[in-house]
Order: structure tokens, then sequence, then C-alpha cells
């Protein structure tokens, strides 16, 4: 899984997809995946990433997972 | 090291330039306590969805509305609207504050004998009435307010073989300027039905004319229209005295004020833009007090208002079941009440508020009910903190016709429960279950049994 090249990232959570011209605002955890995903961890990486440091139980962390990945794919913000 | 807090991820799109449509971010208070009871407990002992009367709103908004009339007129008299919320309790608040009861059907009516209502103080409005129901509210005094030609021929004839002349009234539909008119109830003023009836009503001997009535609508956005309704119902009652001898004691304004729902699809939130009940007093009043009546013959001025005086003290707790995207990328949110209890969801935008902590973080959903049905859903666009599966929201200003409203189907009613003044919980409706559904049904005995 890899984001598009060219998305910009704040730390506050901003995105700007210049390909678009649509701008995003993402909570503190997407935000974080998604400046993970650009240092180019791998999924299974970040989610144990995620899973050491949050009180999350694997099935919720899933299912949420793969909703995020909808909204990165709705936002036109993945690669392929 | 303890672990922090988790909260699922989510990106929302920001629209540069255009105003948010969701307005301020003060809408999202968490509301963990109705009347100081924790939302929380009362699920906890009632379950999930429950009902919630709060006492104290419903005397307070009573007063607030008795006040508004009471100071700016002599005599005023309140009925209680029983469609609008006929739980026993619910109406007994009222019965307690000083109001009538006014009903429009057989049922309603026995209901509020049976709460211990005089039957004088009995309102009987509606275009269905058995000779049984006419024969009852005959002898116990009841105002008779009359529908149409065929009713008050139905009660001429009744009275033929009585020796008691009922109290009657005569609905009135009339153009206030505001459109659609509600013209297939009671007899229409311009058109000269209204008078025609008042004409027969005398001249039956048999009935003995006593007020005017009308409802000209409900959710009514203006004053002005009630001032209209007044001078056209006071001329009617110039007639009535100088060419029938008759003497009208009361006008009838019926309900129709909003209460601060906002209805779907309007732009700005009701409380914004709705009269307050003190505007509608000022123009009623006003037109009573400037139609020409001598100071000695007031008419006594009865209002049937309903829903601005229950709507805001009911509430209705409910849990997340699910959260699912939909094809076209929106989320949606299950919660564990419908349509199927909460009625006006299709008349208002009901602000609904969780009952929990959350972060600023908000998604736009639409809200459904659990009910496997297409017609099932709450709001159609929603802007909301993350909702988890169990989080519990509030859903604000559910007290008027949801509780006579709500439909048995697919899932049964839930519990209803009331604040008294003291923070005391009330069980005052039981949730339904499955032998109170069933206790009507009758099963042939051919059908008795099955084998698979
Ligand atoms: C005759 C009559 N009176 C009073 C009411 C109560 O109306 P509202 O809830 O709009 O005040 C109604 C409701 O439709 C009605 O039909």
């Amino acid at each position: 899984m890899q984001l598009r090249k060219n998305i910009a990232t704040s730390e506050s959570g901003f995105i700007f997809n210049p390909a678009t011209g649509d701008s995003f605002s993402a909570n503190p955890l997407a935000s974080e995946i998604i400046t993970l995903l650009k240092q180019g961890l791998s999924v299974s990486e970040i989610k144990k990433n995620i899973q050491e440091k949050y009180d999350v139980e694997n099935g919720q962390l899933e299912k949420d997972w793969d909703d995020f990945l909808l909204q990165l794919r709705d936002a036109n913000l993945l690669d392929n | 090291m303890s672990k922090l807090r988790y909260e699922r991820p989510v990106i929302q799109k920001m629209n540069a330039g255009l105003m948010n449509k969701f307005g301020t971010r003060t809408e999202y208070e968490p509301v963990k306590q109705i009347d100081g009871v924790s939302v929380a407990s009362i699920i906890k002992e009632y379950g999930s969805p429950v009902f919630v009367m709060s006492e104290r709103t419903i005397r307070k908004t009573y007063k607030e509305a008795v006040r508004a009339f009471k100071t700016r007129y002599p005599k005023v008299q309140f009925a209680w609207s029983y469609k609008t919320n006929y739980i026993n309790a619910v109406c007994n608040i009222f019965h307690q504050e000083g109001s009538w009861a006014e009903v429009v059907s057989g049922f309603e009516y026995n209901k509020a004998l049976g709460n211990g209502v005089p039957g004088n103080k009995i309102i009987f409005n509606g275009p269905e009435k058995t000779n049984e129901e006419l024969l009852l509210a005959i002898k116990n005094d009841s105002l008779i307010h009359i529908d149409h030609f065929d009713e008050l021929y139905q009660l001429i004839e009744i009275c033929e073989h009585l020796d008691k002349k009922p109290r009657v009234a005569i609905r009135v539909n009339m153009d206030t300027g505001v459109y659609p008119m509600w013209d297939r109830f009671g007899f229409n003023y311009e058109n000269g039905s209204a008078w025609n009836a008042l004409t027969k009503i005398v001249a039956s001997g048999k009935l003995q004319l006593t007020g005017l009535h009308c409802h000209i609508g409900t959710y009514m956005l203006s004053s002005d229209a009630y001032a209209v309704a007044v001078n056209k119902l006071s001329d009617l009652a110039f007639k009535c005295k100088s060419q029938l001898n008759a003497s009208i004691q009361y006008l009838d304004l019926g309900g129709g004020f909003p209460s601060a729902n906002t209805l779907r699809g309007a732009y700005l939130p009701a409380s914004d833009t709705n009269p307050s009940i003190d505007d509608f007093a000022e123009a009623i009043t006003n037109a009573i007090l400037n139609a020409g009546f001598k100071t000695d013959e007031l008419p006594l001025l009865i209002l049937e208002t309903g829903r601005a005086l229950v709507d805001e003290a009911g509430y209705l707790l409910g849990s997340v079941l699910a959260n699912k995207r939909l094809s076209d990328g929106r989320r949606a949110t299950i919660m564990d009440f419908g349509v199927n209890i909460l009625f006006t969801s299709f008349w208002y935008e009901h602000k609904i508020s969780p009952a929990q902590d959350f972060t600023h973080h908000t998604e736009d959903m639409v809200l459904y009910g659990p009910l496997c049905m297409n017609i099932d859903m709450v709001r159609e666009s929603v802007n909301l903190p993350l909702l988890n599966r169990g989080d519990q929201v509030v859903v604000h200003r559910v007290g008027a016709y949801n509780m006579t409203q709500w439909m048995q189907f697919i899932q049964m009613r839930p519990n209803v429960v009331m604040i008294d003044e003291s923070g005391n919980t009330h069980l005052i409706r039981k949730a339904e279950d499955l032998k109170y559904i069933e206790q009507l049904e009758e099963m042939p005995k051919h059908l008795s049994s099955i084998s698979l």
C-alpha cells in the first residue's frame, strides 16, 4: 500500500493533494499513519506500532484499518 | 507505561471557501445527564433505547406559557391535547397544573375520564364520534366541537330523545394567509358554511351554542395568522349575538405553536427563526382585546397547545450498534432506535448529542435505525464526533407525538421513564414484550400446529 508521491502533509494533520487540489484534515492517528506510510514502513509494521502505543484491541484496529483504507482510496490519496 | 487513548483514524475533506453548513462546534457538548440523572445510569437500569420525560421541564414550560397569556388577557384556559402525548403520567402533570383535556376520539375521551378529568372540562374534537360517545359526552356536559354537517344532524337526532341540551361549538376553517390551508376539518368561514352551521344549531333548539373553535395548522411560523383567525371568529361571534341572539362564551384557538425543533431542510436552526410563545400570546390577546367585545363580554380564550408544551421535555436515549461505510464513501452509523419509535424524524432534524467525552474530530454521516427497511433513517446528514459501537447518545426534543405515533414494527416499543422534580426516576410505561404484542391474536385450530 502506497501513498501518491507528491501528497503534502503537515504536523497539524493537514493533507493536500496537488493533483486534485483537494485538502483534508486528519485526526492524530490518521496523520501518524500517513507519516509512517511516507517514511516507507510496511502495513504490518505500522499496525504493530499502533498496538504498542495505543489502547486498542486487534479486532477493532483491523476493522478501523480497513475503513481507513477506504477513506484514503475515496480521497484519491493512494497509488493505484 | 500505560497506553494512549485510542481514536480511530479519520480524514475529512475540507471545502475551501464554503461555510460549514453544520454550524459551530458548540452543538457538540456531550450530554451526560438529564435533570441531574446520568444517562449511563438510566440506560443501565431501563435499557437502551429508552424515552425520558422531564417533569421539571413540563411544569416550567407550561407555567411560562400560562404566564405569557394570563399577563395579557384575563380569561385563559389551556386544554391538554391528548394526541400529542397521552401517557397518563404526562397528562396528569398538565391536569395538576390546571389544564383541561382536549381529545379527538372516544379512546382519548375515556383516557381523560380515567385520569379524573371532570366531563365538563373535556373538549371533544375530531371528525369521528359515535352515538355512544356523543351520549356519554352529553351526559358529562362536555364541550362537543362539531366537525361537519353529518355530525351536526347526528347530534340533533340524538337530542330528539333527550331532555338535555349539549354544549356545542363548531370548528371553523379559514384562510389565514398560511398555505396549504387546513380546510378538511370543520366548516369554512369564507364560503359561508360556518355561518350556515351556526344558524342551524340555533334553529334546531336542541343544542346550546357555547363557543367557536379553530386549529389553523401545526408548527405555525406566523403569529399574524392567529390574529387573522381571532378576527374571523370574532366576526362570527358578533353575528351570533346580533342575528341569532346567541352569546359565544369562548374562542378556542386550537394548537399549532412550534417547538424549538428544526424542520428537515430548514436552513437555520428553529431557535433562530421561530416566534416565541410571547409573540403568539401578544398577537392573539391583542386581536381579541381590539375586536370590539364589551369588557364584561370578553370571551374565555382556550388554547389546545400540544408540541410547544411537551417537545422540549422528552429525550430519547440510545446506543450505537455499528458503523459502516457506504458505496459512495459516506459513513453510516446504525443506532438501536429508528423511525418506528422516533416518528418525528420524518419532520425534524433532531439534535443528537453523544453522552460521553470525545475529541474535536467529527465526521459527516447518515444515521440509520435498526429496522431492516429502507425508510429507517434518523438523520440524512449529520456531523458528529467519532462514534463507536456501544457509545450512547441523547436525542433532544422528542416529547411531542412520538409516544403516541410510534409503531410496533419489527421492534417493540421501549420503556418510558419520568424524572420527577427531586431527581427520582419512575417507569411510566413498560417496554412491550412478545406476550403483550400477541395477547390480542387468535389462532384458528387448524393452524395451531406445524411440523417442519
Ligand atoms: C384540534 C387540535 N387541537 C390541538 C392540536 C395540537 O397541536 P400542536 O401540537 O400543533 O400544538 C391538534 C394537533 O394537530 C389538533 O388537531
